[in-house]
């Protein structure tokens, strides 16, 4: 890994961590309205399915959650567990 | 005597293996730990190994751990640590122990060396005074980090030092910041590569401890953050 690479992951958090935030809070007002509207799986989907919004919305979750915890994971695995003598 | 006119001392023993052994000292008015230390070593154990130099807190030799934070010992009142009459006094966190209380500094002034901590003169006589704006906002962010001394207590406090064996700890990433902000050094921005990646400045999780620690009040926590911006910059300049 070179530093240069490093610095790369180090630019991916802060990215992801960037798009997170708001995508969360978006995450946490859909699911309490959801909940507190009592609304089945088959209502939820009946309201997303096909909307280029909503995709577009929690692919980009998807795909910034995965960059985020990736690299965080390899940071929380070098720290805290034997594996650090391992130059993942 | 009654309790308030003793102390009970527990202090390391030994190597990285060893003990913790008792002591009781007179407690005195406005008595320091590096004085318990000394009474200790003086009058009741002369095998007692530690280090102190100038006693008056400028020379950063007395650091310790006291009551688990890293501390000047000769800059430490006995009354404001204290925990009913109880001190316990052991060598800095994150260094090899030499003997009892003195630790083993090479790798800490290694790691300056490998951040490339180093003023770089240019070449040649310089032929006049070098004109250094002191309000310039680099030659303020140079001087907020430039009174470090080099004790060890950040590096003592720091837990991504204790974690990443390989981080070059939050002392050295100070200095190179006030190397970065010096418009004497020959190449301010070449500081830049030795610093970035895992092993320097961008292993820093800012959760300082290092400035909570530092006797001198820096914060080698924003010195890092600036490294991390810098870097960051230059890496998208292609720079880096």
């Amino acid at each position: 890994m070179s530093a240069r690479f490093e610095v790369w992951l180090f630019a991916a958090q802060r990215l992801s961590a960037l798009v997170l935030a708001p995508l969360v809070l978006l995450h946490l007002a859909t699911i309490i309205y959801a909940v507190r509207g009592g609304l089945s799986a088959a209502e939820i989907l009946a309201r997303t399915q096909g909307s280029i919004f909503w995709g577009g919305m929690y692919g980009l979750f998807v795909v910034a959650a995965a960059v985020h915890g990736a690299i965080g994971l390899r940071v929380v695995m070098r720290e805290m567990t034997p594996l650090s003598l391992i130059h993942i | 005597m009654t309790a308030q006119d003793t102390l009970r001392v527990d202090i390391w023993r030994g190597g990285a293996e060893g003990r913790f052994e008792s002591y009781t000292v007179p407690h005195e008015t406005s008595q320091t730990v590096l004085d318990v230390v000394t009474y200790v070593q003086r009058r009741l154990d002369p095998t007692l190994s530690y280090r102190f130099s100038c006693r008056v807190g400028m020379c950063g030799s007395c650091a310790m751990t006291v009551n688990g934070r890293p501390r000047w010992t000769c800059r430490t009142h006995v009354d404001r640590v204290a925990e009913d009459g109880r001190i316990e006094i052991a060598p800095l966190r994150n260094f090899p122990v030499v003997k009892d209380l003195a630790v083993d500094m090479a790798v800490f002034f290694d790691k300056w060396r490998d951040a490339g901590a180093r003023f770089q003169p240019r070449d040649g006589a310089a032929s006049t005074f070098a004109n250094v704006d002191p309000n310039s906002p680099e030659r303020r962010a140079a001087s907020a980090a430039i009174e470090c001394i080099g004790c060890g207590i950040c590096y003592a406090a720091c837990d991504v030092v204790a974690w990443n064996p390989d981080y070059l700890g939050p002392a050295a990433l100070n200095r190179v910041w006030t190397l970065v902000n010096d418009a004497r050094d020959a190449d301010p921005a070449a500081h830049l590569a030795p610093v970035a990646g895992d092993a320097g400045c961008h292993a820093c999780h800012s959760q300082q401890s290092c400035a909570t620690h530092c006797p001198n009040s820096l914060s080698p926590t924003a010195s890092i953050a600036g490294l991390k911006r810098r870097t960051l910059a230059a890496l998208l300049k292609g720079q880096l």
